[in-house]
């Protein structure tokens, strides 16, 4: 499905030249892939390296046998790309209805767009004509950001930490959510998260810190590891 | 009456109008009255001293609309009209207005409107105004609106306007008195393109005590286009008064907004909101990972805004 060869980027500011990313080889091939790690740790940088948002320094992005390393993010989106946005984006005057018919890239009747609301345990009628502004709370940006992923049904999915934002009581939802999700598609879910219970879902686990792949391998593999506070992600035990 | 296509086209988008109107109308086609209706409630008469009309509508007239659409398709034609609105007490009526211009000629073609509205004591008067150019001759499509509102007690009006296309060159200005307790909304949409230019200017005086005012402005300038955005709100009593005005620039464009409050009592409070700014990159990014072209994605985002 998804492969990554000898990933780097690095980033310049005033202070020099800092590498975020130094030689990332990863493959997604399993169904539910979880990223995590220590934040800062690149995690989210690669995420957008796949999704085309920013190119990097060296490396190549295979994805099923096709190199979309020089593809832009609308090309890669037409590929079978989706992404999910760690801070969704707000757009004024554009409805949450408009938003699934743009992502669903076709006509999407009411019902089919409640339909993915409801997924996302949205209570449709209330939501499907507000304009994705301000005046959507943090949580509920997160939960149609995630709404339109399943509106466009791609081969691969990539979620950025889907759980910051939400409160606790929709988490048990978006947990159900994601267990759904991994009966239903037909490509690659590859998320970004920090919680156990997501971490729970997935067949592979890569933990990242510091610009590279600390280790990866089953969830029977290293969730206990992280679990037993090696310290990759201490935030696990908050939950 | 009788309307030819182009008279259809422009009527409908200034309008929605598929035909002739229902209830009160005057259509005025090219600086002359091309067809009138009136109600038990409605009275329209023709101006004697100057160009333009005088409308009437009868103290505690309720769920009446009434059309005055202006479309002009000869180039070269200055149109200057004075239309006064007198709208007694206890009314809920709706008036759309519009000014269509389809120039194919060389000549500048211009319609100056000078709407008034002396709205009654308790009425409540929706006003939609919608402005529309197109025609493919180098002569300029001008428009050039005043209107002129004054709020008896209690009265309530909203006013949405737009300019969306083909105008090319717009000098507005708005001013409205407000008595005790009146409230005014107004809605403003514009986008300007090519190298069109529009001037607007609202002056709002919040006369009596528990008047509010609430003008919001849209606009979206593109290409080398040119828009300037005066609001002035004076706050004269114990009053409420609240402007905002949010515009994307694009390409080359120009836009100026200038707020000004004053407050002229101590009881006066006022708001004034202003941010003008290029489209924000990751709203084209989040728009592109769903599929759509740089170009796309800025139009979606455009058309969102001036919805």
């Amino acid at each position: 499905m998804l492969e990554l060869q000898h990933i780097s980027y690095a980033a310049s500011d005033e202070d020099g030249t800092k590498e975020i990313l130094n030689d990332i080889n990863l493959s997604v091939n399993e169904r539910f892939v979880a990223i995590t790690g220590p934040n800062g740790g690149g995690k989210s940088t690669l995420a957008r390296v796949i999704a085309g948002i920013i190119k990097p320094s060296a490396g190549r992005i295979i994805l099923d046998g096709e190199d979309i390393t020089d593809l832009g993010i609308t090309e890669r989106a037409k590929k079978g790309i989706s992404f999910a946005f760690q801070q969704p984006v707000r757009f004024k005057g554009i409805t949450v209805y408009d938003l699934l018919k743009l992502a669903a890239g076709r006509r999407l009747t009411v019902g089919e767009a409640c339909d993915y609301l409801s997924r996302v345990g949205m209570c449709a009628r209330d939501y499907i004509q507000r304009e994705v502004n301000a005046s959507l709370s943090g949580g509920e940006l997160k939960r149609i950001e995630i709404a339109t992923i399943l509106a466009r049904g791609t081969r691969l999915s990539i979620f950025d930490e889907p759980e910051a934002g939400i409160d606790l009581w929709s988490f048990s939802n978006l947990i159900a959510v994601f267990e759904k999700m991994y009966e239903d598609i037909n490509g690659s879910i590859l998320i970004i998260s920090h919680q156990e219970r997501i971490l729970e879902i997935a067949d592979k686990i890569v933990v990242i810190a510091g610009g590279r792949i600390s280790e990866q391998g089953t969830k029977d593999e290293i969730l206990p590891r992280l679990m037993g506070g090696v310290g990759a992600c201490g935030r696990l035990t908050a939950v | 009456m009788a309307l030819d296509k182009i008279q259809l086209e422009l009527l409908r988008e200034i309008a929605d109008l598929h035909g002739v109107p229902e209830g009160a109308y005057n259509i005025r086609s090219d600086g002359q009255l091309a067809g009138r209706a009136t109600t038990a409630n409605i009275d329209i008469v023709t101006k004697t001293d100057k160009p333009g009309i005088d409308i009437y509508i009868k103290d505690g007239t309720v769920n009446e609309s009434m059309h005055i659409p202006v479309i002009i398709e000869q180039s070269g034609l200055k149109d200057l009209v004075y239309n006064d609105f007198h709208i007694g007490e206890n009314c809920d009526v709706t008036i759309i207005a519009g000014c269509g211009i389809n120039n194919c000629g060389s000549q500048d073609s211009q319609h100056d409107g000078i709407h008034s509205f002396y709205v009654g004591k308790n009425s409540r008067l929706k006003y939609v105004e919608k402005h529309y150019a197109d025609g493919d001759g180098s002569g300029e499509r001008i428009m050039n609106p005043t209107t002129v509102i004054e709020l008896a007690e209690g009265a309530y009006m909203e006013m949405d306007t737009t300019q969306i296309k083909g105008v090319d060159s717009t000098k507005r200005i708005t001013t409205a008195k407000l008595a005790e307790r009146a409230t005014l909304i107004v809605r403003e949409k514009l986008m300007t393109h090519g190298r069109q230019v529009s001037d607007s200017e609202f002056t709002i005086d919040l006369d009596g005590d528990d008047s509010s005012a609430n003008v919001i402005s849209r606009g979206v300038a593109r290409d080398s286009s040119r828009q300037v955005l005066v609001l002035r709100i004076n706050g004269n009593a114990r009053c409420y008064g609240h402007s905002e005005c949010d515009n994307i620039v694009m390409d080359s464009s120009y836009v100026q907004a200038i707020p000004e409050i004053t407050a002229n009592s101590v009881e006066a409070s006022l708001v004034h909101e202003a941010a003008i700014g290029k489209i924000a990159g990751e709203q084209i990014t989040k728009l592109m990972t769903l599929g759509l072209t740089e170009a796309e994605a800025e139009e979606q985002i455009v058309a969102g805004f001036l919805k």
